[in-house]
């Protein structure tokens, strides 16, 4: 935004926004860091030490009984988190597409409440899901976690792919109908060879979102199907016996890590659901 | 090849709303080209999507050979379309383009590799078969977009100004291509077109729109020379017909228009003898290149002397536009005519070509006068009738 | 003969076509009618009965309502609410400002700065809340680091203090939402026209002041939509709460979906809790729909 077109000279304004600039990024790596030491050091280290001190001994022991206590979770939040990804992807894009290639009388409609969905308290929706879930036999199931994503995650899907769908020139379908195509034709053989941006944009999204849920997490699972970030906060939150911070820290690394991984390798992406979502709201 | 009937086709969008189409009524013979020609929002496109059944008509009928097709989807209409976005399918190349219609309508391999070949050849596109439409220009977009439509041998052309992405150059060149490919084919087309230009040139039908409504239907001859209302003689025609409005007298039994040129003045006689004519705010119609430089030795047709006010050498033409009746007129000349803007020219008429408008309503008044030779009495032009 | 009346001449594969859209969405539509919609009816309901432990459907008028209008946990957490959704709104939009300002002065390595500022959005709020929980743990966090360093006497107890234990909740907030406000600002600054700029420079203003008075004002509606989004958040937070302070101490750190949570499940007053669930909702509609508002009647003046 800046007009002048050479390099802008180094000057004293210059170096003062440099030096807030990495200020803020250390400031914004401080947790993580200490999170990583800490996970590393001994029980008596951390007593001994502060945050930032480097460990006498480094080792890995919190991360093994942290991994104790989370395996079975981790595994749960795959199991929940994959499916309800991929199906609310996949609902997210059919909706989108009729919503932006089909409309009928009631899509917009539909659309508006949709939009007005995605901003609901999931507090005024707790309860009866639950009873519903009950009702069902998914009460406390993985599964039941699965459907429970996939209902509370189609608003957003559906306006990623609606929003992306709708700066398809209508021409080309018209053109497709005109060759014969039908409604399903067109989708698989022309829209969606289009759309690998967007499904891109909704997985990564949809996975951070579903990974790191607690609040879906703790009200409908209980025990054995609970997610990672349950099981994370019961074990840092309990009580009992003497705090272990290394354990604490390398749980709550166990289950960052995937999303964080995600974030690296595809941020752009997700940086692109991001303000594709807020420039709605 | 087929014939195209429209029956008192209507359109509107909901109870309430305007009509956008009313009472289309449009034949065109097995091979002919139709133009569907008017400014934005006209209607024209949305009567092509009808034709296509892309969108649903609200009554009347559409008849393909002779057959009720209103009810029927597009794909089975057997019609094929070209965009003005041309509308090709990014993610395939321009072989897998083309083959997309015949592959969902099931022919053959070999009978698909066949179209695509001979499609290909017709358009000197063979060199672009197995690239994406993203790596061509425009022009190359327009012919593989032809090309899918052609590889279809459908029963109608449908062309929705396919035209009007191209540069001004290019778009005369395709323009004489289309109409040679037209002739070769003798394919039945529909072409809608907001371009007076190549509604003219390209077509043996042309139907001018304005409002959802069809102002006139005939041959570009027809539209030309003989235009129903203001609306399709202002609208056809470049630079357009100068219009003066004026009241009509009786001088000796017959109307007269007089023009005042501010220098002097001139009675035109008209061969309209309706009743009621008289007295009537009336538009007179001219076209610029009916109103040419008074030949040094009389010919009995009327003439005035006006002041130059305006000059636009034009290259194959001078225009140059004086006053009359204090409305700017527009009067076509030869190139190597150069006046001076000021000087006073002395400009003809031929009566005969003279077109009469309502001042309220737009409509045509009186019957164009037959084209005859007129009859010399000096200065008053007698016209004769058959 | 209208020959609209041909349509029964279209093959079944038409008609299929026609229905075809609507099948699809049908599903959807269902969902969002019963699953969105319907539920918040349900619990709005329920918030009219006598429920405890199970659902009852016992009329009890307004009076869980009046129950949460006497509960002293209930004012604290609506006021935390205010409290901490105030400042994390604040801070949020300053610092991201702020570090969007910064990073449009076309800084070397701007992509890597920005993937550091935004990292802490890819994380839960239960890891973000542990993190900082132990941060600021008092006696062993930040303030022993602190003394470590050669300040002598320095304490941080806010953790545990009860009136201060919301600064904590607000700081781990801003630690992960801030970056978003960035984003959306640095996007916001990359689509001024340039050609504003341009003219203000020429008048002779600096950038600060070309930046405060020019340039950010035409950036409302981003501000409107930051301010949405981070106050959705803040409704919304419990993931936080959790983690960091499970409501403690005592009840001082309490927010309204905290409180829903403890009294809906662990209480068994599913009535209370459902009253206090609709009057989040309420919070969110008083938000949402003047700002609704306001953008459809912007747009009838486009």
């Amino acid at each position: 935004m800046t007009s002048r077109v050479d390099k802008p000279a180094v000057s004293l304004s210059r170096i003062a926004i440099h030096a807030v600039l990495i200020l803020a990024c250390l400031l914004y790596l401080v947790p993580l860091v200490v999170m990583l030491l800490t996970s590393f050091k001994t029980p008596e280290d951390i007593s001994t030490g502060n945050l930032l001190s480097w460990p006498s001994v480094v080792t890995a022991i919190g991360w093994i009984k942290a991994w104790g206590t989370l395996d079975g979770y981790f595994w749960n939040s795959i199991k929940i988190t994959v499916p309800a990804v991929v199906i609310s992807t996949a609902i997210g894009a059919l909706n989108g597409y009729v919503l932006s290639m089909w409309r009928f009388r009631g899509s917009q409609l539909f659309f508006g409440l949709l939009l007005f969905g995605c901003f609901l308290p999931f507090q005024t929706v707790l309860l009866p899901a639950s009873f519903t879930l009950g009702k069902m036999g998914l009460a406390s199931t993985t599964t039941g976690l699965v459907f429970v994503h996939v209902v509370y995650g189609l608003a957003f899907t559906t306006l990623f792919f609606r929003n992306y769908y709708v700066s398809i020139p209508d021409a080309l379908v018209k053109a497709a109908r005109l060759d014969g195509a039908g409604f399903f034709t067109i989708f698989g053989k022309i829209i969606l060879p289009m759309s690998t941006p967007i499904i891109m944009v909704c997985l990564i999204w949809q996975f951070t979102q579903i990974w790191n849920d607690f609040l879906f997490g703790v009200v409908f699972s209980s025990g054995d199907s609970q997610p990672i970030t349950v099981a994370l906060n019961n074990l840092v939150n309990t009580s009992t016996g003497v705090k272990e911070y290394n354990v604490d820290m390398a749980a709550a690394m166990i289950a960052g890590l995937p999303t964080l991984l995600v974030y690296i390798v595809a941020g752009k992406y997700f940086v692109r659901g991001l303000t594709a979502g807020a420039v709605k709201g | 090849m087929a014939t195209l009937e429209l029956r008192n086709v209507n359109k509107t969008y909901g109870a309430g709303l305007p009509d956008t189409l009313k009472d289309i009524e449009l034949k065109i013979k097995d091979g002919e080209f139709l133009i569907l020609v008017g400014p934005s929002g006209c209607g024209k496109s949305t009567l092509m999507n009808c034709i296509a059944g892309l969108e649903n008509i609200s009554a009347g009928s559409i008849l393909i050979d002779d057959a009720d097709v209103s009810g029927m989807s597009p794909k089975d209409r057997d019609i094929a379309m070209v965009f003005q976005s041309y509308a090709l399918y990014p993610t395939m190349s321009v072989r897998e383009n083309i083959e997309f219609g015949l592959k969902i309508r099931k022919m053959s391999a070999a009978a698909i590799d066949e179209e695509v070949t001979r499609v290909a050849k017709l358009l000197q596109i063979e060199h672009l078969l197995n690239r994406k439409p993203g790596q061509l220009s425009g022009g190359q977009q327009q012919r593989v977009a032809m090309g899918r439509a052609l590889a279809r041998r459908p029963k109608i052309y449908l062309f929705d100004e396919p035209l009007s992405n191209l540069d001004a150059k290019l778009r005369v060149e395709m323009r004489t291509e289309m109409k040679l490919m037209h002739q070769r084919l003798k394919t039945t087309t529909v072409y809608v077109t907001h371009d007076q230009i190549e509604a003219m040139t390209l077509g043996d039908k042309v139907a001018v729109m304005k409002d959802g409504i069809i102002q006139q239907f005939g041959t570009p001859k027809d539209i030309y020379n003989d235009p129903a209302n203001l609306f399709v003689a202002s609208f056809i025609g470049s630079p357009p017909m100068n219009f003066i409005p004026l009241r009509l007298q009786r001088k000796d039994g017959r109307l007269v228009a007089l023009l005042d040129s501010g220098q002097a003045r001139c009675e035109l006689p008209l061969s309209m003898t309706d009743a009621g004519l008289e007295d009537r705010e009336v538009i007179l119609g001219l076209r610029p290149e009916q109103i040419v430089l008074a030949p040094s030795e009389g010919n009995g047709l009327p003439t005035i002397r006006a002041e130059v006010q305006v000059t636009e050498p034009t290259g194959p033409d001078t225009l140059v536009f004086v006053n009359l009746n204090q409305s700017k007129v527009c009067c076509r000349l030869a190139p190597d005519v150069a006046p001076q803007v000021g000087e006073s020219l002395t400009l003809q008429f031929d009566p005969a070509k003279v077109l009469l408008f309502d001042a309220a309503t737009g409509e045509r008044l009186g019957v164009l006068a037959r084209q005859q030779p007129a009859e010399r009495l000096g200065n008053v032009t007698q016209i004769n009738r058959n | 003969m209208s020959s609209v009346a041909a349509l029964s001449k279209a093959s079944p594969f038409d008609a299929l076509q026609r229905w075809l859209p609507k099948l699809v969405l049908a599903p959807s539509m269902f969902i969002v009618l019963v699953g969105f919609y319907g539920y918040i009816l349900w619990t709005f309901v329920l918030s009219f009965t006598t429920s405890t432990f199970l659902p009852s459907y016992k009329w009890a008028g307004l009076s869980q309502y009046v129950r949460l209008y006497e509960s002293d946990r209930w004012w604290v957490a609506s006021k935390n609410l205010m409290v901490f959704g105030g400042m994390f709104i604040a801070i949020s939009l300053a610092i991201g400002v702020l570090l969007a300002v910064f990073l449009d002065q076309r800084i070397r390595r701007e992509g890597f700065i920005r993937t550091i500022y935004l990292y802490p959005m890819a994380l839960s709020m239960i890891v973000t809340g542990t993190a900082w929980k132990w941060l600021l743990n008092p006696g062993m966090g930040l303030d022993k680091m602190l003394r470590d360093w050669g300040w002598e006497g320095f304490r941080l107890d806010w953790l545990v203090d009860p009136d201060r234990v919301v600064y904590c909740l607000v700081i781990a907030a801003v630690w992960q939402s801030s970056g978003f406000i960035m984003a959306m600002f640095l996007a916001g600054l990359r689509g001024v026209d340039q050609s504003i700029i341009r003219a203000a420079q020429i008048d002779g203003a600096s950038m600060p002041k070309i930046y405060w008075k020019v340039v950010l004002p035409s950036l409302r509606p981003v501000f409107f939509s930051s301010v949405m989004i981070l106050a959705h958040i803040a409704i919304k937070s419990f993931d936080l709460v959790a983690a960091m302070t499970a409501g403690g101490p005592g009840y001082s750190s309490d927010l309204p979906a905290m409180f829903m949570y403890s009294f809906t499940f662990s209480r068994g007053q599913m009535g209370m809790g459902s009253a206090s669930a609709i009057l989040m909702l309420g919070a969110i509609l008083a938000i949402l729909v003047p700002y609704l508002y306001s953008e459809l009647r912007t747009k009838r003046h486009d």
